[in-house]
């Protein structure tokens, strides 16, 4: 057991995997000698060699395509995109074509890649480095969403990941780079799909995942000296989605409240809203309050990006709200 | 001046070509009939017409070798040795079908064949063939991937991407692009400065040539060419083939669009015609061994599309089967 960074269990699980397999192979823009633009692969060229490390040209749709093609002939790639927004310059070969070999095939063929994607502001980043744009992704069948806020959870999920049959978009957030935690030395993945209650309580469940979890812990903390008890549920992995999870929270506390950096409007968290509302609506007691971004671009002054996201504060309110049995919007 | 065709490869071979051709040919026509006879519920892009570049391009390729389709994909699968039963039975939506009646013409494949799929992204297997080339290299086998496209598809960013890549990593590609004049229904010189697209081959320092794509040994000795250059690790190479293709962009689509005469002009060089006429002229293949070749591919079509009408259909419950490789297709993948 070893405390270590964010970004380090995210380094220590390529290394274990690369070391373990052969077939896994990384691709990326600088990801090479210099080591990633957050030094995420840094030694690892050095280690494994530059057949395994591929410092690619600025060409999305290319390595991603690169990846894809390796992977349907037994490769394990990783694909390191510097930030989400990047990533749509290579959709085609994630929504049309990653997600769907499988099926349009008929089962015959297979795309097991991983692409891991920075997303999420890290102050004054602006309109195209802040983006959260996981629930994209899982709008489309075929790709799996992982979204971890831990270095535990990082190490073991990017573990399984890799070693999935299927294609996994893998989200880390910017800000939870340099935050620390435990790690076991050679750890073991963990399956994909199971949520975890971080924080037990009785009268709001807050479903959030990655920074929303840190920021969910502060929140509850307040809520405690209101006498509002609060369970925070790290979702973990969006799809597979972990509805049993879900329901097990709300029959202890009645009440839910999503939280994600993500805009808002079509977030992920209307998905869970979704699914508690028409599955589960019997353990409600409350209308569910939603918190995420307001629906503007990112902007580019610290006051205004303030305004646009998620706060503590505001988290505060809705679920004051929300247990209060009023309307928890935004 | 033309080669004679005995010079370059054994009788039986070049019949064989011209068998594959007609298959071809006589696959797509059928289709075409089964469509309109209400068997066939998707999409066709019918390749007739192209017959030549998909045979004199998978006769330059081995079995190690993997290809990346197009829309246009029948011929190239044909070409490479599918059967054309379950083709068929892909067309009808059977689970006989390549993909079990999941994919249709646009998606399908036959892996034991290095068929790594048809396309229904103008230029999206380009991308993917280059990561095969990848994974040909790190196998260190001597296998290539070769990419087809057409000349619509060399306009997409994607293109220009992966010729980039593959030959700043030296990776044993082969892009072959059909040009065919028609971007779907816009001709090529509305869609591009450059008419040659072999041309684009200097953009990223790897050789360009111009086949007559309506010459199955020409596109057959200039794709081996660089088959051979990709297999020696010398990285990949761009062959344009010269063609045409009879019918519209897809079945239905009346050519509206086609100056008049201008497919009459292309039919007198038809490779299911004017090769079998070489081959009768230069090397004596008489009309008694044509007539077999002729009947014999109506025959296996026959049986073909007899297996596709007698295949079964999908129970409902397999609509959510294959999402997911790792089958645990259960609720929480909803």
């Amino acid at each position: 057991m070893s405390t270590i960074r964010f970004g380090q269990a995210i380094t220590q699980a390529l290394d274990e995997e690369m070391s373990r397999d052969p077939e896994v192979i990384l691709l990326g823009e600088d990801i090479g000698r210099p080591g990633g633009s957050f030094g995420i692969t840094r030694g690892l060229l050095e280690k494994h060699g530059e057949d395994r490390v591929l410092d690619t040209p600025i060409s999305e749709e290319a390595v991603v395509g690169a990846a894809l093609g390796a992977s349907m002939m037994g490769a394990r790639p990783v694909v390191e995109i510097m930030f989400n927004d990047f990533i749509v310059l290579a959709m085609d070969q994630v929504v049309n074509q990653a997600a769907k070999i499988h099926y349009m095939t008929g089962g015959r063929l297979s795309a097991p890649l991983v692409i891991r994607m920075l997303c999420g502001t890290n102050g004054s980043t602006a309109a195209q480095h802040s983006q959260s744009l996981e629930a994209w992704f899982a709008h489309v069948p075929g790709l799996k969403v992982v979204a971890p806020s831990t270095p535990r959870d990082a190490k073991a999920f990017l573990k399984a990941a890799i070693r999935d049959p299927d294609p996994v978009m893998f989200f880390e957030q910017r800000m939870l780079y340099n935050t620390k935690g435990e790690v076991d030395g050679d750890s073991e993945p963990a399956p994909l799909g199971e949520g975890l209650v971080v924080r037990e309580g009785g009268d709001l469940t807050i479903a959030t995942y990655m920074r929303g979890v840190h920021q969910a812990l502060e929140a509850a903390a307040i809520l405690e000296e209101d006498g509002i008890s609060v369970e925070v549920w790290d979702v973990r992995s969006l799809v597979p989605f972990d509805r049993d999870g879900l329901r097990a929270s709300l029959e202890r506390t009645g009440r839910l409240l999503t939280l994600h950096e993500a805009v808002a409007r079509g977030g992920f968290g209307a998905e869970i809203a979704a699914i508690a509302a028409s599955e589960m609506f019997d353990l409600l007691k409350a209308p569910i309050g939603r918190v995420g971004a307001l629906a503007t671009p990112h902007p580019y002054a610290p006051q205004l990006e303030a305004a646009m996201l998620p706060s503590v504060e505001r988290i505060v309110d809705v679920a004051r709200a929300t247990v209060r049995g009023g309307a928890g919007v935004v | 001046m033309t080669r004679a065709v005995g010079e370059r490869l054994d009788t039986p071979t070049l019949v064989g070509l011209y068998e594959r051709m007609l298959l071809i040919r006589r696959f797509e026509e059928r289709a075409s009939e089964y469509r309109l006879a209400g068997h066939i519920p998707g999409f066709l892009h019918p390749c007739i017409g192209q017959e030549a570049s998909a045979v004199g391009a998978c006769a330059a390729l081995g079995p190690d070798d993997v290809i990346l389709s197009t829309h246009r994909g029948h011929g190239h699968m044909l070409a490479r040795g599918a059967d054309p039963g379950r083709m068929y039975a892909e067309l009808y939506a059977r689970v006989e079908g390549y993909n079990r009646s999941k994919g249709g013409s646009l998606h399908m494949i036959d892996t034991e064949l290095g068929f790594l799929g048809a396309n229904g992204i103008v230029g999206g297997g380009i991308p993917i063939a280059g990561g095969a080339a990848l994974q040909q290299k790190r196998r260190g086998r001597g296998g290539v991937a070769v990419s087809f496209f057409g000349d619509g598809a060399v306009n997409q960013g994607a293109f220009h991407e992966v010729l980039n890549l593959c030959a700043l990593w030296s990776l044993p590609a082969v892009f072959v692009c059909e040009n065919n004049l028609y971007g779907e229904f816009t001709p090529q010189a509305d869609q591009s400065p450059i008419p040659d697209v072999a041309d684009r081959a200097a953009a990223y320092a790897m050789p360009g040539t111009i086949a007559d794509g309506n010459d199955v040994l020409d596109v057959y000795e200039k794709v081996a060419e660089a088959v051979a250059r990709a297999r020696a690790g010398d990285g990949p190479s761009l062959v344009e083939c010269k063609t045409y293709r009879h019918r519209g962009h897809y079945e239905g689509d009346m050519c509206s669009y086609r100056p008049e005469g201008e497919l009459e002009q292309w039919l007198e060089t038809d490779p299911t015609i004017t090769f079998p006429a070489r081959l009768a002229q230069e090397l004596g293949v008489d009309e008694t061994e044509l007539g077999e070749v002729r009947a014999r591919v109506e025959r296996r079509l026959d049986e073909a599309a007899a297996f596709a009408a007698a295949g079964t259909v999908a129970g409902v419950e397999q609509t959510l089967e294959h999402v997911y490789a790792d089958s645990i297709d259960s609720k929480a993948l909803r």
